[in-house]
């Protein structure tokens, strides 16, 4: 009852507000464009006949959220899957090299963690260099990555999964760098005195001990490769993809189907950061880890 | 051997650099059919040859002996970077016609730099001075080393223009375009950026002060808040440009929206970071909600407040950039990375990258600094 009263409540009623300010924004945008056309057909609207319009139009600046649900409904549910006005065929595109930038990015993270654990010329001369690495705005280079790889024969999935892997190994790093010198200075005398490898120590101390710093990371690299395939997707001028999505519904004003494609997005990160979590509690349950 | 420490690196550049000479050239001579039709060969490396031999081998066999950690360095510094100069230098004319001694020898020359990073970072010097000094020069020579592979290979192998250009391509077309990449910097960074900023930033701060104030706002925001920060905003952007047009304005609201969660959520969580007993300590003073928000739950939350600005001052960049794919004047930096990629100027692309980096890492340092001297009585920055 006090997760009740504590959390559904307020979001809920935070989200109602939302979504209530939503429509007086609809509103309010739509009717200077909605007031033009009417003076353009000789109507004259009643307050409640421009309210009613502001909401219907085609191409509204800002559409209601039922237009957006309406849309968003039909482009998942009841198109073919394999129609390229499908979202679901569209978020599948971004989800496949948001996954194989995700898994190559943190495969990175974890590798460059352990040289940066064990190697105390890469601690100093390499960690700097990642942090700055991160001020760089790499989105800004994808167009470049994906024209040059498409230069040279590569081209499809790799460009954009090497958008999302710069962005996702920063995270896993840092995270995975602070897990693995999280065991205390008593824990690893213990395993000294058990006259512990320095693997022994890695795989039976560090290894453990950074599992939960892992998956929090992980959480970030996630959304964090989500907003790199969909970038990536900008540049190819717009093929397929929920960036494709985006840059078509630019061009042609089509404001419904931005909405759509952006709740579409929304609903990917949200399922990708849900997934992980739930991946993580898994194993740290399989790993005896008890609730705190 | 007592005189002897053999490092594995420097044993290393001395087999490589015997294998090279056993090898031959270093590149392959190019036939100068313009000058005579006869067809002379030139040769690459007709001087340097012994030299560049001769000091690699020098400073390899000199690391090697128990000198003082200092001299090791120095001699390694010198033999490291001298060798990669002779080497780019000698390619100059020869572009791709590099063989593999070339390769060879840039290893080795690379890893005497590396021994000489592992010999620095071994150092663990008395003055505050020197420590200082060895925090900035150990990545320098890092940083340095990606630049001067980065050269010799592009140049050495002949690696295609438009693929990758070299960085002193890029340096040379930084350093003759500078008016385009000013005004770029002008419209993208002081227009959009820091009004985006300094907005989204101060509207998050407010909000979450706000939030804190009534907890029924809290306990709905941060669930909210922590959500949205998690989603791909910026998709935003195309909605933006629709709305405020063309002009820096529409990119200043996406850096807006972008900033304004990492902000609330970050400051919220900060204001709920001061012990209950400095709460009770400044109840006994009889201080009201301002002075113990003002006298102790805002320095308290400092650190996670600049922590904010810091995420922040890199997706204000990135907003603002990626912004400006979906239409903008003809200036900006996202505009010109766009349309040079498209006419294949790689080079000019690649400036602009470095430019942005810079803004970007200066942005970041000034967040910093500014930090450090706001958060001076913290653990973390007294520690350093």
């Amino acid at each position: 009852m006090d997760t009740f009263r504590d959390k559904l409540i307020p979001v809920t009623s935070i989200l109602l507000g939302v979504v209530v300010l939503w429509y007086v924004f609809a509103v309010i945008l739509n009717t200077p464009f909605q007031r033009d056309l009417d003076r353009r057909a000789n109507e004259t609207s009643t307050f409640s006949e421009l309210i009613g319009k502001t909401l219907s139009q085609p191409k509204p600046t800002l559409p209601a959220p039922h237009q957006v649900a309406v849309n968003f409904f039909e482009n998942t549910f009841l198109r073919p899957i394999t129609s390229n006005r499908s979202l679901v065929y569209n978020a599948w595109v971004t989800l496949s090299s948001t996954l194989l930038g995700f898994a190559f990015g943190t495969a990175l993270g974890i590798i460059i963690a352990v040289g940066i654990v064990h190697v105390a010329t890469l601690d100093r001369s390499l960690m700097p260099w990642i942090i700055a690495s991160q001020t760089i705005p790499i989105l800004a280079v994808a167009p470049m990555i994906i024209v040059v790889l498409g230069a040279i024969g590569i081209s499809g999935l790799i460009p954009k999964a090497m958008i999302s892997t710069y962005l996702s190994f920063f995270p896993v790093t840092v995270g995975m760098v602070k897990g693995l010198r999280s065991p205390e200075i008593m824990h690893l005398d213990l395993m000294h005195t058990y006259n512990a490898s320095r693997s022994q120590t890695f795989w039976r101390l560090r290894v453990p001990a950074s599992v939960p710093f892992l998956f929090t990371s992980m959480k970030v690299a996630v959304a964090a490769s989500l907003v790199g395939a969909i970038v990536g997707e900008l540049p190819t001028g717009a093929v397929a993809g929920i960036g494709a999505k985006l840059l078509a519904g630019a061009y042609y004003s089509q404001s419904i189907d931005i909405w759509s494609a952006l709740v579409a997005g929304s609903v990917v990160a949200a399922l990708l950061v849900m997934v992980v979590g739930i991946a993580g509690r898994i194993v740290d349950r399989a790993m005896g880890g008890r609730p705190a | 051997m007592n005189w002897l420490k053999p490092s594995w690196q420097a044993v290393l550049a001395i087999v490589l650099c015997l294998i090279a000479v056993a090898l031959g050239p270093i590149a392959a001579p190019k036939v100068d059919a313009l000058a005579q039709p006869a067809g002379t060969l030139i040769y690459p490396y007709v001087a340097t040859t012994g030299l560049i031999f001769g000091v690699l081998l020098l400073a390899a066999l000199i690391s090697m002996a128990r000198i003082p950690s200092i001299v090791e360095a120095v001699v390694l510094f010198i033999g490291a970077h001298l060798v990669a100069w002779l080497l780019i230098g000698g390619i100059t004319g020869f572009e791709g016609l590099a063989r593999t001694p070339f390769f060879l020898l840039l290893t080795a020359a690379w890893l005497l730099g590396w021994r000489c990073v592992a010999v620095l970072s071994s150092l663990r010097p008395f003055a505050k001075w020197a420590r200082t000094a060895l925090r900035l020069i150990i990545p320098a020579i890092f940083g340095a080393w990606i630049l001067i592979i980065w050269e010799a290979v592009t140049r050495g192998a002949g690696i295609p223009f438009i693929l990758l250009p070299p960085p002193s391509a890029i340096g040379a077309r930084i350093a003759g375009s500078l008016p385009v990449l000013g005004a770029d910097v002008r419209q993208t960074i002081f227009k959009a950026v820091i009004f985006g900023y300094v907005v989204g930033s101060g509207a998050g701060f407010i909000t979450a002060v706000l939030a804190d104030r009534v907890p029924f706002l809290r306990r709905g925001l941060l669930p909210i808040g922590n959500m949205v920060s998690a989603l791909p905003i910026i998709g935003v952007a195309p909605i933006m440009v629709m709305w405020f047009g063309f002009d820096w304005q529409s990119k200043a609201a996406v850096v807006i929206i972008m900033t304004f969660f990492p902000m609330l959520v970050n400051t919220v969580a900060g204001l709920a970071a001061s012990g209950h007993m400095e709460r009770d300590l400044m109840r006994t003073y009889a201080s009201g909600y301002w002075q113990t928000l003002l006298k102790l739950r805002l320095p308290a939350a400092a650190p996670f407040i600049f922590n904010a600005l810091k995420i922040n001052s890199t997706l204000a960049l990135i907003g603002a950039i990626v912004a400006e794919f979906f239409g903008t004047p003809v200036v900006g930096m996202g505009f010109r990375i766009s349309t040079e990629v498209g006419r294949m100027n790689i080079d000019m692309v690649w400036a602009e990258i470095a430019v942005a980096a810079l803004a970007g890492s200066v942005f970041y340092g000034v967040v910093a600094l500014v930090e450090r001297a706001v958060t001076f009585w913290h653990p973390s920055v007294r520690g350093g």
